[in-house]
């Protein structure tokens, strides 16, 4: 049995269909537990005071925002190469759920921000590279609305995905280039000096696999209803 | 409630606005969900017809 | 493929064309600058670099559904399709057609706006090269966008929205080495990151063009 199977949408539709009611209880438990632990059982930071809590909502939204978009690059050229419809749909409909996530990142970014480093909004490279980010979703978002035909709009969508990619990763340098930011280092590296102090590193593993999994969940109940709408169309088409 | 000294206002209204977001966007992919389920059960039920 | 990029110069140059609409735009957005900020010109001066890459990228901008609309209305992109030419070679073509007919004229046109701008005296030299070096990129990464959008009626918003995106890395580079070089700094860097970047998209957008096109046609 090869995982290309659940490239048929039914077979798609009957594992997902299990998968889901699983998955939301393990999502609602991370989810739960992460942020609890994280808002009632961490200290607070001697520089930061209590806004390092804000991390255990900006770290994850960060990482999704950024692998929802190589998600969709992936299951584009899946789409591309082997025409499955639902990789496409697939990729359809990760790109609201990255776009509000790059949404939480920013808000909560700069809502931190204010009083860290005195602004909401900076040009920091990071910040920069992110709101580029919320642009390349609303194009791409914008770009299936506007086309009638499913399967013109998945090819085009994720051509335009493909090439936004590396123009993506090019922007990331240029602004890299174009100024030099204030953010700090990575807050998740492997390398014990680096990374966050334990007792926040915990509660934001945990919080990082509830989003995780929130996006999951997410993606799959949108595939679930592209997968729907498009043969409820088909079947319209067949009926009248 | 824990204390969150003088910057009560900045996580609360981080932790509002994230759930504000990530709740609207559950609630409209479920509703999505919903309305396309609906739709495909009528139009197959026609067709059963 | 000359035949094809003779014949759209000529019909650019042509009135009704588009031709001059370009320069027109940049010229009026070059002025509108100092009725926003006023005409003080220190600030001028120091805000010439950004305003003139700007202008030149939105009058480029501005240009863009022209290069494969009309042709697809009147089916003469479907005819090309079907021709033993490659469609990355047509996109080539045509792209290189838009650039001679827009990225060029702005190019030069930059130098007089930027006198109006009181641009200081040693940008000009990298104002003209960082244009001349940039602005095909913008041809043919606008040749991809307006691929993308040929079958959508009314696709000119959405276009710019797909392609703006796109245009920060060019932006970027070609901005930062005119300002480099007002504030007696070595251009150069940017200068060649900038010439990657058009060279990249010069030799890889017409084949992302190609699939975008192929996709609307058939």
């Amino acid at each position: 049995m090869s995982f290309w199977e659940y490239a048929n949408p039914v077979k798609f539709m009957g594992l997902s269909g299990r998968l889901i009611p699983v998955l939301s209880v393990l999502t609602a438990l991370c989810l739960a537990v992460g942020i609890l632990w994280g808002f009632f059982g961490t200290p607070d930071d001697y520089k930061q005071g209590s806004t390092v809590k804000i991390i255990f909502l900006h770290v994850p939204s960060a990482m999704i925002a950024i692998n929802a978009w190589i998600m969709m690059m992936i299951t584009s050229l899946v789409w591309l190469i082997r025409r499955h419809h639902v990789s496409a749909l697939a990729a359809k409909a990760a790109a609201p759920i990255g776009l509000t996530m790059t949404l939480i990142a920013l808000g909560t970014g700069a809502i931190w921000g204010k009083p860290m480093w005195g602004t909401y909004w900076a040009w920091d490279p990071r910040l920069t590279s992110f709101m580029i980010l919320a642009v390349f979703y609303l194009g791409y978002i914008a770009l299936w609305n506007a086309i009638e035909d499913t399967d013109v709009a998945a090819d085009l969508t994720s051509i335009l995905c493909m090439v936004g990619s590396v123009f993506a990763l090019l922007s990331r340098y240029a602004v890299n280039f174009w100024n030099q930011g204030l953010h700090q280092g990575a807050s998740l590296s492997l390398d014990k000096e680096e990374h966050v102090d334990n007792a926040f590193y915990f509660p934001l593993l945990v919080c990082i696999a509830g989003f995780v999994l929130l996006f999951v969940i997410l993606v799959l109940i949108r595939t679930r209803t592209e997968i729907r709408l498009r043969r409820a169309a088909s079947l319209q088409a067949r009926n009248t | 409630m824990p204390d969150l000294g003088k910057y009560a206002d900045t996580v609360i209204l981080a932790y509002v606005v994230s759930f504000v977001l990530l709740i609207g966007l559950s609630a409209i992919t479920w509703a999505q969900s919903r309305r396309a389920k609906r739709l495909l059960d009528a139009e197959e039920a026609r067709r059963g017809k | 493929m000359l035949a094809l990029f003779t014949r759209d110069l000529k019909l650019a140059f042509r009135s009704g064309g588009g031709f001059g609409l370009a320069l027109a735009f940049f010229l009026i957005v070059v002025m509108f600058v100092p009725f926003g900020v006023g005409s003080d010109l220190t600030l001028l001066a120091r805000i010439a670099p950004g305003i003139l890459w700007i202008g030149a990228l939105l009058a480029c901008l501005l240009s863009l559904d022209r290069i494969f609309q009309l042709d697809h209305e009147d089916g003469t992109l479907d005819v090309l399709a079907t021709s033993p030419l490659p469609l990355s070679g047509i996109t080539a073509a045509k792209a290189t057609a838009h650039w001679v007919t827009t990225g060029l004229p702005l190019t030069l046109a930059a130098i007089p706006l930027g006198y109006l701008l009181n641009l200081p005296e040693p940008a000009y030299i990298w104002l003209f090269a960082s244009l001349a070096i940039g602005t095909p990129a913008l041809s043919f990464i606008g040749a991809f966008g307006a691929a993308v959008t040929v079958g959508i009626k009314r696709g000119g918003l959405l276009l710019s929205l797909l392609v703006l995106p796109l245009y920060i890395p060019t932006l970027i580079f070609g901005a930062v080495s005119v300002t480099k070089s007002v504030d007696g700094l070595n251009p150069l860097p940017s200068l060649i990151l900038l010439a990657g970047l058009t060279l990249f998209s010069v030799v890889l957008m017409p084949f992302a063009s190609a699939l975008a096109l192929k996709a609307n046609l058939n």
